[in-house]
């Protein structure tokens, strides 16, 4: 996968992931361009776009659009269920999941996402395993603040 | 707006809860980003976002500035400033902190800092360099979630040269007794593969340890490695078929942990690496191929029609299977899946058909005759990436005979999508290499207004890179074209290739010699075979080219051999003459061949307004006053009397003179069924005995034609059916077409000028024999059910149809040889699946009549599809004993009854049935029923089942198998709506008998 996008129905940018180098100019060209093209297309619509040399698989779900950008040779049928797979492990992590959830958490949706897909390939498809990982960390968060020492060396098992 | 902020509100307490351990006493820092977000979400336009942002940003950048600011608060300041930057604003001041926080931080604001160093930088950002020792660090952590950080960060970003000073740690981390960390190790040396594949070359035998590990998650990681050197070099891996032939079949088979599990189907992307992977190992090798074939039919066979992610796997399934070495009982299979996928009604499934089909009919371009009509639907569909996928097809199946017409919805796509510049590009190039490659073959046969057309979209459009690109383009290869054998090629195309390099060259004349160019076009006037029409679109090219000394003097040899050496033609010495004079005044060339002005279209004053004092002077002086050419015609006509009208078109054959005799002649046969735009023509040629089959082929699907005119949704022509014992004669054969069929002819036309040239010699049903005996295969489904006979019935209906000699006949006598089709591999250690068990012996046919007679056929082993193959024997009066042969394809739907039982019985039989299978299938969902009954009825009405019973959320279903004299076998099926899909429950005393139904209500349903 090149980059991922989420966007509002307003056209307002919920998040972005690269991976591939871009310059920021060519990312703003990028999502600009998509979001309008996107924005266009009716809802009855294929969800795939042949966009410059790429595949674009789009989505909505309720006011948010995902939006992948794959190559050619992909299977767009798996790439529109990596949507799904990311939208149902946010909902299982927010809880019934909103655009305002992902607004105000947005770095949430990042670890999520990146305990996903990693360089742009899915790493972990368990639902379980994806959240265990994230919840992990958050213990982590909690856990780690007040007293520092030795609550870490518990929760964590040390590698070897 | 004021839900949106009211929503907010009510979102921010258990946003504050989050935080709530956060320090006390300062502001909560998430408050801050709310604040900042609630407020851009009330401001309402951009000038005020901008306002409010900048406002932000400064703040930020003071904080950030302060030695005072803890890391703590930078975690919070961070999270805002990746929010301004995904707004659009620009934070990069905050890049330096941002590594800072990955650096300094304690783990959870590490996190953040990583996170946002990620969506900040990127594998060039010299910035990455300060952040390698801190990967360095974090990945030697005693502790766990450093690193995974680290790793996540280097698996996204890494500055390539500094690799090495990495590698070794991440390499340590394959053996680690995490598997998340050595799930993630493998990707971070994937992306290391990807950007420097030298530094990864020693650890290769480590990827094969990753292949073999315990955990799935890290074995699956490994693939995307493997996926990449297979594809780069698939030589050297032909060793590892076997373990991914022996990794699929066990994920196929549900091996793997409930928790790889995706909507029930297991590890679906792991599933489809391996297809992948499997494809290029396959790929041109018969031995690992054949490795291959028993998973590949498994997994198509596994994956219930029920959901998008198994729709996912049969795609690449099918993909795969037609890139590795061929198989045809598999191909047969995919192909059958790509049909359903073109006729889903679901427009992404449609969409991946088409693109499936595009890839296959580049191997058998006959694939796509099966679904023309759906082809020629999705040609003006709403949705322009679904045209545009069919264009890609349509110009795959591209030959001489068909060019016109594709070329033509090309150029109308083209001028109706202007404004899409990776449009035009793209077809403006599909339809220039279909120009050089077919303009050479048919060119001459070519509409005029064809390249017409073509020449317009060249010089439309305004003067923008891509048009310059697609002009350069096509320039070039004309250049080429030219500089090879020019003998060969038609003379409307060499036109084309005159007017465009007379245009355009000047683009590439910076990269060439001004004179190269002239040369050719020199050349091809010193041709005998170039015609008199073309020399003049050359000589007018060399007008426009004549700007260099070398030019001109090649002009002026060329001018002087057409006007002295006495060329009788006017036109051309007119040409010669201009090229003459403008080549040696330059001044004068420049006023009336400006090089900018190439663009603009010249205005012309049609009227002709510029001759008026010329012409009423020569009317004064005595001249007759103008005609226009149609006026002359008209008087011509009057004088002489005749009518120049073209016939109108009459039936030779009126169709309510005919005898009951004619009426089963071939002639009406097709124009009462209004077989395509060639049927009048068909009539016509009659009496010469040479009927044309060009585009009529295929019009006959497998099951007849009503079929496949109710598959696209239109209502049945009436055909001419012949009383048989089990058909009603529903359909009065002197019935003529509703005129509510003629948009329908349109497309079936359209069709078969679109599909002319992709022979199909397998599944014809319309046979031609030699000499004028037409033999009509129609398959007769027995509907009737009540009838004692329930048997398969055939007939065959042979035609005579000599009008020259009345009194000629045509003895026939039929031979019928059942032959199984390549179903299943045992082929040939079993006796043939199905048999003829009676039949009627044909009588002489007389001219004008026609013979019927009729076969049973049943099925003797189940089997999802079986093909009948005969010989017709037949002898004219005077003539040799001939044969002609003839086959056709018949369903298991064809030999299954309804089955009538009572629930006691069902329950009793169901006991003693040994052969069964479970699937789920898709549910059937109409407005007014009932899930379970929409379902059962559908299958009812497809496959002919009888519905037992229906209790509740179950429902029993039973059928026959038609098997020679007597009852036939039973299937019984048992029905429960289970979650969103029907499980299926099949059972028969009949080995092979559930599979094959399965199959066909798998299939049923996908249609419905």
């Amino acid at each position: 996968m090149q980059f991922m996008l989420l966007f509002s129905r307003q056209g307002k940018l919920r998040l972005q992931k690269w991976y591939v180098p871009l310059s920021d100019k060519e990312r703003k060209k990028i999502s600009r361009d998509l979001v309008q093209t996107i924005l266009a297309r009716k809802p009855k619509m294929c969800s795939f776009l042949e966009w410059r040399d790429l595949k674009i698989v789009y989505k909505r779900y309720a006011s948010l659009y995902f939006c992948c950008a794959v190559e050619d040779q992909d299977n767009e049928l798996i790439t529109l269920e990596i949507i799904h797979r990311y939208v149902e492990l946010l909902d299982k992590y927010f809880g019934s999941v909103c655009e305002l959830d992902i607004i105000f958490n947005f770095e949430k949706a990042y670890f999520i996402l990146d305990e996903f897909l990693l360089g742009g390939e899915a790493q972990e498809t368990s639902k379980k395993n994806v959240l265990k990982a994230i919840e992990q960390a958050d213990l982590l968060q909690e856990l780690w603040e007040p007293p520092q020492g030795w609550l870490s060396e518990l929760s964590l098992p040390a590698s070897t | 707006m004021s839900d949106v902020v009211e929503k907010t509100l009510s979102a921010l307490p258990s946003l504050l809860s989050l935080d709530s351990q956060a320090g006390a006493g300062k502001l909560s820092p998430s408050s801050k980003l709310g604040n900042l977000i609630k407020g851009i979400t009330e401001l309402t336009s951009k000038h005020e976002e901008e306002t409010l942002i900048k406002k932000e940003l400064e703040s930020i950048k003071e904080q950030v500035a302060s030695p005072n600011t803890t890391m703590r608060q930078m975690k919070e300041i961070m999270v805002r400033a990746i929010y301004c930057e995904m707004l659009g604003y620009q934070a990069s001041f905050s890049y330096i902190h941002a590594i800072k926080l990955a650096q300094q931080g304690s783990v959870l604001e590490k996190r953040v800092g990583y996170l946002a160093v990620s969506l900040f930088l990127n594998e060039t950002d010299e910035f990455l360099l300060l952040l390698v020792n801190t990967v360095l660090k974090d990945l030697q952590s005693t502790n766990l979630i450093e690193v995974c950080m680290a790793l996540t960060v280097v698996s996204q970003m890494f500055p390539k040269d500094m690799i090495p000073a990495i590698l070794p740690v991440v390499e340590e981390k394959l053996t680690h007794p995490k598997e998340i960390i050595r799930r993630k190790a493998v990707l971070a040396l994937y992306k290391f593969y990807l950007i420097a594949p030298n530094q990864v070359q020693h650890i290769h035998s480590k990827f094969r340890k990753a292949l073999c590990d315990k955990d799935p998650g890290v074995m699956t990681a490994s693939l995307h490695i493997y996926l990449q050197l297979i594809k780069e070099n698939p030589e050297s891996y032909k060793d590892l078929t076997g373990s991914m032939v022996t990794i699929l079949r066990q994920v196929v088979g549900g091996k793997l942990p409930l928790d790889f599990n995706y909507h029930s189907v297991p590890a679906p992307w792991l599933q489809i690496q391996l297809l992948r992977i499997l494809a290029y190992l396959g790929k041109e090798d018969q031995g690992t191929s054949e490795m291959m074939y028993d998973v590949l039919e498994e997994s198509l066979r596994r994956a219930e029609m029920n959901h998008n992610i198994t729709y996912a796997i049969l795609f690449e399934c099918v993909k795969t299977i037609y890139t590795v070495h061929p198989k045809s009982q598999l191909l047969e299979k995919a192909a059958e899946c790509i049909g359903n996928f073109v006729l889903s009604p679901k427009i992404n499934l449609k969409y991946l058909g088409l693109k499936a089909l595009t890839y296959v009919v580049q191997q058998d371009a006959n694939l796509a005759l099966p679904h023309q009509m759906t082809i020629i639907e999705c040609l003006d569909h709403s949705d322009v990436i679904i045209k545009r996928e069919t264009l890609e097809l349509l110009f795959r199946i591209t030959n001489a005979q068909n060019v016109t017409v594709i070329v033509e919805k090309m150029l109308e796509f083209l001028r109706l999508t202007c404004d899409d510049y990776s449009t035009i590009d793209l077809v403006g190039k599909v339809a220039e290499l279909t120009m050089n490659s077919v303009f050479s073959l048919g060119g001459d046969v070519m509409q005029p207004d064809i390249p017409n057309n073509f020449l317009r979209l060249l010089a439309e459009g305004v003067d923008n890179v891509e048009d310059r690109q697609l002009r350069l383009f096509a320039v070039d290869s004309y250049v080429s074209l030219l500089q090879g054998e020019t003998a060969k090629l038609p003379q409307r195309f060499l036109q084309v290739i005159s007017w465009v390099l007379g245009e355009y060259s000047y683009l590439r004349e910076e990269e060439s010699d001004p004179g190269s160019v002239m040369r050719l076009l020199a050349r091809l006037l010193d041709q005998r075979h170039t015609s008199t029409e073309t020399r003049s679109w050359v000589l007018g090219a060399m007008t426009k080219l004549c700007s260099s000394p070398v030019s001109v003097a090649l002009a002026r040899d060329v001018c002087e051999r057409y006007l002295y050496s006495g060329s009788l033609n006017t036109v051309l010495r007119q040409k010669a003459q201009e090229l003459m004079i403008l080549s040696q005044d330059t001044k004068l060339r420049a006023r009336v061949l400006p090089a900018e002005g190439r663009l603009e279209s010249p205005e012309v004053d049609s009227s002709l307004s510029f001759l008026d004092g010329y012409v009423s002077d020569a009317l004064a002086a005595g001249a007759a006053p103008y005609k226009s050419p149609h006026q002359r015609q008209e008087d011509l006509v009057q004088e002489k009397a005749l009518s120049l009208e073209p016939y109108g078109l009459s039936l030779p054959v009126s169709l309510s003179s005919c005898s009951i005799t004619d009426r089963r002649s071939p002639t009406l046969l097709s124009m009462s069924s209004g077989l395509s735009g060639n049927s009048t023509e068909l009539s016509h040629q009659e009496g010469s005995t040479t009927l044309k089959l060009e585009g009529v082929k295929r019009v006959w699907g497998k099951d007849g034609y009503l079929a496949q005119q109710q598959s696209a949704g239109e209502t049945p022509t009436p055909l001419v059916e012949l009383p048989s014992p089990l058909l009603s004669p529903q359909s009065p054969p002197s019935q003529k077409p509703s005129s509510g069929l003629e948009p329908d002819q349109e497309k079936r036309q359209l069709a078969s000028s679109l599909f002319v040239g992709l022979g199909s010699h397998n599944s014809v049903c319309l046979v031609r024999l030699p000499s004028t005996v037409w033999l009509f295969i129609k398959n007769c489904q027995s509907a009737n059910q009540s009838n004692v006979v329930k048997s398969l019935f055939k007939p065959f209906y042979i035609n005579s149809c000599q009008s020259k000699n009345h009194g000629s006949f045509v003895k026939v006598s039929g031979i019928f040889a059942a032959r199984k089709s390549c179903q299943t591999d045992d082929s040939c250690c079993f006796p043939p699946q199905i048999s003829c068990i009676s039949g009627s012996p044909l009588k002489e046919v007389k001219g004008h009549s026609v013979s019927v007679c009729l076969h049973t056929v049943v099925m003797k082993r189940a089997s999802v599809q079986v093909e009948l193959a005969g010989l017709l024997s037949y002898q004219r009066p005077l003539g040799q004993p001939q044969a002609a042969q003839f086959s056709l394809s018949l369903s298991l739907k064809h030999f299954l009854r309804p089955l009538t039982v009572s629930t006691g019985d069902y329950g009793k039989m169901w006991l003693s049935f040994s052969h069964d299978l479970k699937q789920n299938l898709r549910l059937v969902t109409t407005e007014h029923q009932e899930p379970l009954t929409a379902t059962l009825d559908a299958l009812k009405g497809k496959l002919h089942l009888h519905v037992v019973d229906i209790i509740g959320s179950e429902g029993i279903v039973a059928c026959r198998l038609l098997q020679g004299p007597g009852q036939g076998q039973p299937c019984l099926l048992h029905c429960r709506v289970h979650a969103d899909s029907l499980a299926v429950w099949l059972r028969s005393p009949v080995p092979e008998l559930p599979d094959s139904l399965l199959y066909h209500c798998q299939k049923a349903l996908t249609e419905t």
